[in-house]
């Protein structure tokens, strides 16, 4: 987590759907158990295993113990490194700008 | 059968090519607190029901004036419920710059620093229960408003900090 490579296993976790979706629960509820997040998704608990151990080993899910279960726990802090890094300020309103027309136009009439 | 958990806790964690000593400065050491993330002055008395209490740095104070706000002169305050340097640092925390905030009363906070060889992990868990306002501002969500990206924020300009020794964001 402290160089480009390990920026690049951030961006390796997210490029899979299953994990981006993991992010997304974590990110509307936080800390839950691994039985919650087996319930949202069609996936042997397995699976969903393999991916909550990809989002660790890139640092963007911190599992804690709470007394006898592990919750899982969105960090966003390595998103916020890649965003800290590339996007400035001067980026930043033009991005913001050009989401706002994004949503804009993706408006249901 | 499945159970749902709800929590109020915010954990973060952040990477740093820098030894625990460094990192555990960075955290408790005010001429230190008052050159990343908000800035201010933390003061520690680093023992059991020792006292935590941060005063505003003076970039904080000029743009807290500008926008009509007259600062407290401490802005955050609590009680150190367990220091083990460099490794672990337990507090209440109370955020006092705002009414609404201050009248949430105090929360929780830790932060865990580990030696992995070379870089060291700082985990940061903030128990907000009770204190939704104040949860809102440390996960980042009013940083549009200009309260700041929260502790996401803080770790990040901290690792710039203490790694090139100058701030990312300013």
């Amino acid at each position: 987590m402290t160089d480009d490579d390990d920026l690049g296993s951030v961006f390796r976790a997210l490029a899979d759907p299953s994990r981006r979706f993991l992010l997304d629960l974590l990110f509307a509820r936080d800390g839950r158990t691994l039985t919650e997040l087996e319930s949202e998704l069609s996936m042997t608990r397995f699976g969903v295993m393999k991916h909550l151990k990809v989002l660790e080993d890139a640092g963007l899910v911190v599992t804690r113990r709470s007394g006898r279960e592990k919750l899982h726990f969105l960090n966003p802090v390595p998103i916020r490194l890649i965003h800290d890094r590339w996007i400035d300020k001067y980026t930043e309103r033009n991005v913001t700008a050009l989401l706002d027309l994004k949503n804009e136009l993706e408006k249901p009439s | 059968m499945s159970t749902t958990t709800v929590t109020t806790t915010q954990v973060y964690r952040v990477y740093i090519k820098a030894t625990a000593e460094a990192i555990w400065q960075a955290i408790t050491d005010p001429e230190w607190t008052n050159r990343y993330g908000y800035g201010g002055y933390v003061h520690y008395d680093l023992r059991p029901g020792g006292a935590l209490t941060v005063n505003p740095g003076e970039e904080m104070q000029v743009q807290s004036a500008a926008m009509g706000h007259q600062l407290p002169d401490v802005i955050i305050d609590g009680e150190v419920i367990e220091a083990d340097p460099p490794h672990k640092l337990v507090t209440t925390w109370r955020m006092l710059m705002d009414p609404g905030m201050a009248a949430e009363g105090f929360t929780r906070i830790s932060y865990e620093i580990k030696s992995l060889g070379g870089f060291c992990s700082l985990t940061v868990v903030h128990d907000l229960e009770g204190a939704p306002g104040l949860a809102a501002v440390v996960g980042g969500q009013q940083e549009e408003f200009g309260a700041g990206g929260g502790h996401a924020w803080i770790l990040s300009d901290l690792k710039s900090l203490l790694e090139t020794g100058s701030r990312m964001v300013g």
